[in-house]
């Protein structure tokens, strides 16, 4: 700091004192620094920086000064203001942060709490399992085709080649209904749905049909009256039970994992000739030693059996009016709750059928 | 199918180191589906011998029983005391002795002990006890001191035949021929390559007119006829007790000589045999269809109404018997019986077929008649008959053998020699078709590129070129088809409604539904537990014929008797806070009496009989509902809950057409069984599809449900034909919106939904969307009155609104409110 210049006026503004002006200034900035909340420094900045402040009147004076001493005193007062604001500013951002975080800190929740507040969903598991099945074949450019569960029973029976006074007819537990003369069945498979695409389509056919079908089983521990099938059906030039093969075993990989791999044994289904029962290595074993011994899941024959298959019987391919002699091909079914319930390790077919949400509501929306 | 080992092997030499298991597994592959082993016998163990009945002494005891105490000589020099329950047996008779040590059926351990004050040092068996049979009120007598052919001491064991290894089968209906042990062994000798002696190889003499006279007036229904009468046997033979195990073994009772012969030469040949009481017959044996109001007593004592297409053995005084199915009681063999008729004849499958289900008879017989017999058999069955019954019950075989008819001749079957190759996908050359249909008894013929099988004539299953194929598949084995991929054209993967029914799925399960899916089900208690009036349309089902409960003989019209049963099933197991939905086909006839014709086989039906077809189904929609009860939102450290309501049920099926693109409305109506004034008919176009709403308190009730249980159901294929889930990309205005609420005070019948209609429609174009935000009732609104408050926002595509634009637009639609229901605005 410089002292009066000599040629001042002899006028001197108090006020205007360099030691005058700095203690103002040190008064201000104490002030400041000891504000203890955002409140405090308001009101510090009320009194050292307002219009009634000392700095603020001190400026005012500088006017009253002769204009050779206006300069230095206006600077003088500048520099202190300057100093003020600035302590002003960096205090304030500072109790900004502090009350920042004494609220954060104040608002901290328990996240431990749980949130049940909605109901949790699920789909049923065989219509996921059965999303599933048909992802597979639509996944290799099959279709998926649908029909209705009350069906004629030509198309149950006699256009799949059980003739009517054939001892297969009543293999199937049907439920017949009322009246009798109306020839009207719940479907105990779903090939009448096969017949309906070959009667409406010209092959090739690729298709699966999933769906409820019906026999007379009383419901129990592995039986239901009203049940899940999916069939399948190829009609194509030159196909063979290579094809058929081919199809299932790249169908059970898909829904078990590599390696599992499917065994045909002679069988005998009305409308497929020859026949097949398919056998699926055991998923739990995959039939090696020593594990297939004490497995459980297959009782030790390190198969399982999962349904039946064979070459579409050339009487089917005739009464659907698909020429035999151009087209050949093959079907096959399994059960989607056997499926299921081997996949995922379900003992009791009745906790498929009850709807007991605590059986449902663990699979969710995909299997 | 129950194969006795021992049996087998007297038609086939299997190697001797073949299991019983892996023999099971080969014939498994050949077609003779393995169900179970039975090791008969294996849990009798330790010594059991021939005891010869010394002395005994009866004594009664305190406990009322009198038991014998017996001295028995077990072949060791000193005899043995036993105690016996039984008082069957006489000294000097030979008994079966298990000695301390011996484990008997059931595991039954036998020891030394003290039983009624004496040490009993070992037991004498019944047959229960050996697993012989289920007699248990007696022992076993084997014979008396004089049998030449045992002596005490001898294994007793091997003279029952006890231990034998059984191989259950489940026979195909093709494999008819399987259901004998002489089918059985032929495929056994094929799968070792061994050679197979057929026991029907037998020389019968040359049929005579001397015989017992037959007269077939039905050659369709029976075409061959064998019979042979034997004269002076004795009825009190017993049957010798090989033929006798086998005959059980084989999971036929043993009854007497004469019926375990029959069941015998069944159970080895296939053919069915029946015996008559030889004097109960009057007259000649005519074999002829039922005539109206004929009627037969059957065996089993049941009095039997006779179809004009059933048929019969009959004599001078009418029907004696359901051919091939049962026979009658009036000529039945009785335990005097001494001179019997033998019948061995070949019926045909069909007329069988349908006498057994007419009157609902299955029998052994029948079941191999109605899957096709050898038709060459009856003679050697009569024959093998007669043989064994003078064998071991005396008497003769009169002079005189009949046979009436004659085998039908088997029918050629012809393919092309690379037909197996293209069906099988295996490479099988011409020697190997023909070498396995020789081996399964064709005779085979090869020429101009074509194989012509004629089947041996326990084959009647071989009709056509693809049964051929099977059984060189079969031959070759199943194991060599190779696995090859086909390449299927280019799909369209899943349809739209496919498709559209994942995603109401996903949409309900994602917003807390949980799906069930019930048996289709139901009955009258369901109707009545819904409250549903006589005459409503749902009570108007299709009634099933052979139901499994009559409690639930109708198939579901709606899909709420199901999902009400689980929703309160999950109660009673008290699951409390419950949202379920359930799609499924429901069953509504038509009720004008159609009929499904059923067309011929040998031809693709013409459109007009396809459209018969499907005109007599029933209609069957999807329907998609749900139920709902306790909390929709549940009460925790947030708060209070959230009940489930009439209004969760709406929005539900709002939601899922939302997603459909379905113009649903809502209004009110009333129906069973829901609450009467908290029930919404869901509406497209002018038809209602539908109802959601509150359950009836009542319904609650029966159900045994929470009270405010609300459920919807729909008529979802209605929804999926009117989907529309194509979304246009709406246009996004970037101009300011402009908002203005409005309240109404109006009647408080006026539904909301119209009020809102009536709003849109009148606040006109500049209208961005109207949402009611509340419901006031009160003092100040006045008796049935409310007052609506609804939100309006405004925006134009191509400005921002002025004041003025926006309170012309406001004003309009309070006008239009104010018109159609005289509402006041409230200010
Ligand atoms: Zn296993």
């Amino acid at each position: 700091m410089s002292g009066p210049s000599s040629d001042y006026d002899p006028v001197e503004v108090t006020p205007l004192r360099a030691d005058e002006v700095e203690k103002m200034r040190d008064d201000a900035l104490a002030a400041v620094a000891t504000a203890g909340d955002l409140a405090a420094l308001k009101q510090a900045r009320q009194e050292h920086t307002g219009d009634r402040s000392p700095l603020a009147l001190a400026n005012r004076e500088i006017g009253a000064l002769p204009p050779q001493a206006r300069k230095e005193a206006g600077r003088r007062v500048g520099q202190a203001r300057g100093a003020v604001a600035k302590a002003l500013t960096e205090r304030e951002q500072v109790l900004e942060v502090e009350r920042e975080q004494r609220i954060l800190a104040e608002e901290s929740v328990d996240v431990t709490l749980p949130w049940d507040r909605e109901p949790r969903g699920a789909r049923h598991p065989l219509t996921t399992l059965q999303d599933r099945i048909e992802d597979v074949f639509i996944a290799m450019g099959w279709e998926v085709a649908e029909g209705p569960e009350v069906e004629a029973e030509w198309l149950n029976f006699d256009a799949l080649n059980f003739g009517p006074d054939h001892p297969a007819r009543t293999m199937q537990d049907t439920f017949w209904l009322e009246p009798a003369a109306a020839a009207l069945v719940l479907r105990t498979h779903t090939s009448p749905v096969q017949a309906r695409t070959m009667l409406t389509r010209e092959p090739p056919i690729y298709i699966v049909c999933p769906g409820r079908v019906f026999r007379t089983d009383t419901l129990d521990a592995t039986h239901a009256p009203a049940f899940t099938q999916v069939e399948g059906l190829a009609i194509d030039e030159g196909l063979s039970m290579a094809d058929l093969k081919g199809t299932l075993d790249h169908f059970w990989e898909s829904m078990f994992g590599a390696g599992i791999t499917t065994r045909f044994r002679p069988s005998f289904f009305p409308f497929t000739e020859p026949s097949a029962e398919v056998d699926l290595v055991c998923i739990a074993c995959r039939g090696e030693q020593p594990a297939v011994a004490t497995c459980r899941t297959c009782k030790g024959e390190g198969w399982m059996e999962w349904g039946g298959c064979g070459v579409v019987n050339p009487r089917v391919l005739v009464a659907c009016g698909v020429d035999p002699e151009r087209y050949s091909g093959y079907a096959f079914g399994m059960g989607i709750e056997r499926t299921l319930m081997v996949r995922h390790g379900i003992n009791d077919m009745r906790d498929i059928v009850e709807g007991d949400v605590r059986f449902t509501v663990p699979f969710g929306m995909e299997i | 199918m129950r194969v006795p080992l021992s049996w087998l092997r007297e038609y086939v030499d299997l190697p001797a180191d073949v299991t019983p298991a892996a023999l099971a597994d080969r014939l498994t592959t050949l077609g003779l589906k393995f169900e179970a082993l039975h090791a008969a016998g294996a849990d009798v163990t330790g010594s059991l011998v021939v005891g010869r009945v010394l002395s005994f002494e009866s004594e009664k005891h305190s406990n009322g029983k009198t038991i014998r105490w017996c001295q028995v000589d077990v072949g060791e020099g000193e005899p043995r005391g036993i105690v016996c329950g039984a008082h069957n047996f006489a000294v000097d008779n030979l008994v079966v002795v298990a000695l301390p040590g011996a484990t008997l059926a059931g595991g039954f351990e036998i020891a030394a002990r003290t039983t009624y004050g004496h040490v009993s040092d070992g037991m004498i068996c019944s047959a229960r006890e050996l697993d012989l049979g289920d007699e248990h009120a007696g022992i076993i007598v084997l014979g008396s001191a004089d049998s030449v052919d045992m002596k005490p001491g001898d294994d007793a064991a091997e003279l029952l035949h006890l231990r034998d290894d059984v191989i259950e089968f489940e026979i195909n209906p093709d494999r008819a021929y399987a259901l004998s042990v002489r089918g059985v062994a032929r495929d056994a000798a094929i799968a070792y390559g061994v050679e197979f002696r057929d026991p029907a190889d037998q020389v019968v003499p040359t049929p005579d007119d001397a015989g017992y006279p037959v007269r077939l007036d039905d050659t369709d229904g029976c075409p061959a006829f064998a019979a042979r009468t034997v004269s002076g046997f004795d009825p009190t033979a017993p049957t010798p007790r090989w033929l006798a195990r086998r005959v059980q073994l084989a999971g036929m009772r043993p009854i007497s000589l004469a019926v375990d012969v029959t069941n015998y030469v069944m159970l080895e040949l296939g053919q069915p045999i029946h015996g008559y009481d030889r004097n109960a017959v009057s007259g000649p044996i005519v074999v002829r269809r039922a005539t109206a109001g004929e009627k037969l007593t059957t065996l089993d004592g049941v009095s039997r109404s006779l179809d004009p297409e059933d048929l019969l053995i009959t004599d001078d005084s009418g029907p004696i018997g359901l051919a091939g199915v049962m026979g009658g009681e009036t000529t039945e063999m009785s335990e005097s019986t001494s001179d019997v008729l033998i019948e061995a004849a070949h019926f045909s499958a069909v007329t069988v077929y349908r006498t057994e289900r007419r009157h609902q008879l299955p029998s052994e017989a029948s079941r191999r008649f109605e899957r096709g017999v050898d038709p060459t058999l009856p003679a050697r069955a009569a024959q093998r008959v007669a043989d064994l019954l003078v064998a071991h019950g005396g008497g003769r075989i009169d002079d005189g053998v009949t046979l009436v008819g004659s085998a039908p001749a088997p029918v050629a079957v012809a393919m092309t020699t690379d037909l197996p190759t293209r069906v099988t996908g295996i490479e099988i050359d011409e020697a190997t078709s023909v070498g396995a249909l020789e081996q399964v008894g064709c005779t085979v013929e090869v020429a101009g590129g074509r194989i012509t099988a004629v089947p041996p004539p326990w084959r009647p299953d071989l009709t056509d070129p693809n049964d051929l194929v099977e059984e060189v598949a079969r031959i070759v084995g199943y194991d060599a088809v190779p696995s090859r991929s086909p390449v299927a054209p280019a799909g369209h993967g899943l349809t739209e409604v496919q498709r559209v029914r994942r995603r109401i799925g996903r949409q309900l399960a994602g917003s807390g539904y949980v799906e069930v899916l019930s048996q289709p089900f139901v009955g009258s208690s369901d109707w009545e537990r819904l409250g549903l009036a006589d005459d409503d349309a749902r009570r108007r089902t299709i009634r099933i014929a052979n139901p499994l409960s009559e409690e639930e003989p109708e198939l579901r019209t709606t899909l709420l008797p199901g999902l009400l049963r689980a929703l309160a099933r999950n109660v009673a197991r008290g699951q409390v806070d419950l949202s379920l939905f359930e799609t499924g086909l429901v069953f509504l006839p038509k009720g004008d009496g159609a009929v499904a014709p059923i067309p011929s086989v040998d031809r693709r039906p013409s459109d007009d009989e396809l459209a018969a077809i499907e005109a007599a189904l029933p209609d069957q929609p999807e329907h998609l509902a749900v139920a709902l009860c306790g909390d929709r939102e549940r009460a925790g450290w947030w708060g209070g809950g959230r009940a489930a309501g009439w209004f969760d049920a709406v929005a539900a099926i709002r939601a899922v057409a939302e997603t459909l693109g379905v113009p649903l409305t809502v209004r009110s109506g009333a129906a069973d069984p829901w609450h009467p004034g908290r029930c919404a008919e869901l509406v497209l176009g002018d038809e209602v599809v539908g109802r959601a709403g509150e359950l009836h308190p009542r319904v609650c009730t029966a159900y045994g449900l929470p009270a405010r249980t609300a459920v919807a159901e729909v008529d979802l294929a209605a929804l999926l034909a009117r989907a529309d889930t194509m979304v246009v990309g709406p246009r996004v205005s970037s101009y300011p919106v402009a908002k203005e609420d409005v309240a109404l005070i109006i009647d408080a019948s006026v539904p909301a939904a119209e009020v809102e209609a009536v709003l849109r429609s009148g606040a006109g174009e500049l209208c961005e969307s109207v949402r009611l935000f509340d419901v006031y009732t009160g003092e100040q609104i006045g008796e049935g009155r409310k007052s609506l408050a609804f939100a309006l926002r405004f925006r134009a595509p191509d400005r921002t609104l002025t004041e003025a634009d926006t309170s012309v637009a406001r004003d309009a639609a309070v006008a239009a409110a104010v018109q159609r229901f005289g509402a006041v605005p409230r200010v």
